[in-house]
């Protein structure tokens, strides 16, 4: 078995497979399926201040090697979280993330300090890329200077890992990572869904009710490898990739751009047990090109 | 109840008609997760034109010959795929999902099915039979090709059949069959919306409580996702895989 342990600026992973918010509800529905503390980690759905009802229905529709949705960070609210959700799921031995999502500044200040005394939860990640909310959410991500007024507001308030969630509906991605990295991130996670849109062309309406949505799955790897590779080139710090990772191979193949960790996201819901084959793949590939530690992997391009 | 992720082999295709086929199959490991009536699976249909998942009702469980039944209809393009399955495949399935129907301890019971909704009403009404319940089904569809399984729900309950071209049973929509006048203590109901739609007003008029199945559009079909939405009197927005996908129709905010 080689090392598979990776450090995310201080946030220790047992190996580098971690699941993607929003895909993997709070874990426990996971947890039929297989051991959640076989994972380097998980991060929870979107977090917000107040509860949120989210977008009205229909809120998915397929696309070809993919699907668009159009949630719109339906959750309880941090306090709910911290009261009623994480205690019954602090005890599995894995980093639990909440991703942190809001409508302005002080909606991400208010929700990062009460996740400052979680004691089980190491990393914040913050969502300054969700689509699907009409104000805030991506608003912060596509400029410069809207995610640095987050990122330093967040970084006075909160002591441990922050993890800076960016969009991909932007010109340049590497623009807004060095901006987050010069005001205190840790580490940047990439990418979010990208803005689409779907029509229904017997009806002629639009299949989200939002008419646009996020698109995610297998259709948007390239481009995320893409990014994932000029990102880590322009910054310091570590980036945790993701976008359409199915299996195995699209995981190292992550790595090799330069990501230090990665996340599944879609395609948990097409097998629930991916996670765990895609931590047995990186071991047996590592066997097989005689790689003893998974570090020896990132951003091992030839 | 746990859920699992599974293989079974095709025992059977039984095609019905062109647009519908009854799918038997027998875990590869022999063991038949517990399951209950209106619970679901999600099947991976290996073809080109899919990317998730697909849900469908469990139709029935044959315990003596370990099998699972699945009714599909071929609605587009994957379930026009799985219903190509041939004896001896591998189909994989995550089961079972949801929340299934209520089960009546004796009473006198009406299910309502239409089109392939019938599907979760056949394991449901050999259930409640064995609950001591009376169970009469009222079945519609636009014809007599479009009446599935009919032999097989005989034998759980007294049929009441609608066409809505009069080739068999009455003429009509199940909303216009007389059996709907008597009474009832529960109507449990699955179908095409506005069939439900209407049944659970007809239910109300009557102060009969009604349960329906709803099939809204899924992505994982285990809670994770949150994009099966209903929009519920109770606590608002819950995920039809999860908390559904059977209600009490008074928990929707169905208007009239
Ligand atoms: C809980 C549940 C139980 C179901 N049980 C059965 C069953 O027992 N037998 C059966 O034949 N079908 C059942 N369905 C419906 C079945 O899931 C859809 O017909 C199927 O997903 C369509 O996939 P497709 O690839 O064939 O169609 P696509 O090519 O993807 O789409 C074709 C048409 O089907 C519609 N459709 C797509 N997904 C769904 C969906 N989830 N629900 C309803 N319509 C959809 C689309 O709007 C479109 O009009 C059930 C659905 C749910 C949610
Ligand atoms: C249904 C759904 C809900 C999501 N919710 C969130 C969310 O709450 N916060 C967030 O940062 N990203 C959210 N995402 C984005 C994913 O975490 C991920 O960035 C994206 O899906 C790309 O990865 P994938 O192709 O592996 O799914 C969501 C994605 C999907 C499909
Ligand atoms: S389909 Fe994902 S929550 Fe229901």
């Amino acid at each position: 078995m080689g090392k598979l342990k990776v450090s995310i600026r201080g946030l220790e992973l047992k190996n580098p497979v971690m699941t993607a918010s929003g895909t993997f509800g709070y874990g426990e529905e996971f947890a039929d399926f297989f051991d959640l503390s076989r994972l380097g980690g998980f991060v929870v759905k979107g977090t917000t201040l107040n509860h949120r009802e989210g977008n009205p229905y229909p809120r998915m529709v397929e696309t070809p090697s993919g699907m668009l949705n159009a949630v719109g960070l339906q959750n309880h609210g941090v306090d709910y979280f911290i009261n009623n959700i994480y205690p019954r799921i602090k005890h599995i031995d894995t980093q639990i993330v909440v991703n942190v999502s809001g409508s302005t500044v002080a909606d991400y200040v208010a929700v990062c300090e009460k996740l400052n005394d979680v004691e089980n939860v190491n990393a914040v990640e913050i969502n300054i890329s969700c689509p699907n909310v009409k104000q805030g959410g991506m608003a912060f991500g596509t400029t410069c200077t809207g995610a640095e007024t987050v990122v330093s507001a967040v970084r006075a308030a909160y002591h441990k890992t922050i993890i800076v969630k960016l969009s991909p509906n932007v010109t340049d991605i590497t623009e807004i990572a060095k901006a987050v990295e010069a005001v205190g991130a840790d580490a940047v996670s990439l990418t979010n869904t990208f803005l689409g849109m779907a029509i229904n062309v017997e009806t002629r309406k639009p299949y989200l009710s939002t008419i646009t949505g996020g698109l995610s799955g297998a259709c948007i790897r390239p481009i995320a490898v893409r990014m994932v590779w000029q990102t880590a080139h322009a910054v310091n710090i570590p980036v945790i990739g993701l976008g359409g990772i199915m299996n195995g191979r699209d995981a190292i193949e992550f790595l090799l751009a330069g990501a230090s960790a990665i996340q599944v996201g879609t395609a948990n819901f097409i097998d629930p047990t991916v996670t765990i084959k895609i931590i047995e793949y990186i071991n047996d590939y590592m066997l097989r090109h005689n790689i003893d530690d998974v570090n020896d992997l990132i951003g091992g391009m030839l | 109840m746990k859920k699992y992720v599974k293989n079974f082999k095709v025992v059977d295709n039984i095609r019905m008609g062109d647009l519908y086929g009854l799918l038997k199959l027998a875990p590869i490991d022999g063991i038949m997760p517990d399951m209950l009536p209106g619970q679901f699976v999600q099947v991976y249909i290996n073809c080109r034109d899919t990317y998730l998942r697909r849900p469908i009702s469990i139709n029935f469980v044959d315990k003596l010959r370990n099998e699972l039944w699945i009714l599909v209809r071929d609605a587009g393009k994957g379930t026009h795929h799985l219903l190509q399955v041939q004896r001896g495949d591998i189909l994989n399935l995550v089961l079972p999902l949801g929340k299934g129907f209520s089960i009546k301890q004796g009473g006198k019971i009406l299910l309502v099915g239409g089109g392939v909704g019938v599907a979760p009403l056949l394991l449901l009404g050999k259930i409640l039979k064995e609950q001591g319940c009376l169970v009469s089904y009222l079945i519609g569809a636009k014809s007599k090709e479009d009446l599935l399984l009919i032999d097989e729900f005989a034998k759980y309950g007294v049929l009441y059949l609608s066409t809505e071209d009069g080739s068999m049973g009455e003429k009509g929509f199940v909303t216009q069959n007389k059996i709907l006048q008597s009474d009832f203590d529960l109507i449990q109901c699955c179908g095409p919306l506005p069939m439900m739609k209407a049944v659970a007003k007809i239910a109300r008029e009557r102060h009969i409580d009604c349960e329906v199945s709803l099939e809204n559009m899924m992505a994982c079909g285990i809670g994770a996702c949150l994009c099966c939405v209903e929009d519920t009197v109770s606590a608002g927005n819950v995920c039809v895989c999860k908390n559904g996908p059977v209600f009490n129709t008074n928990d929707l905010k169905w208007e009239n």
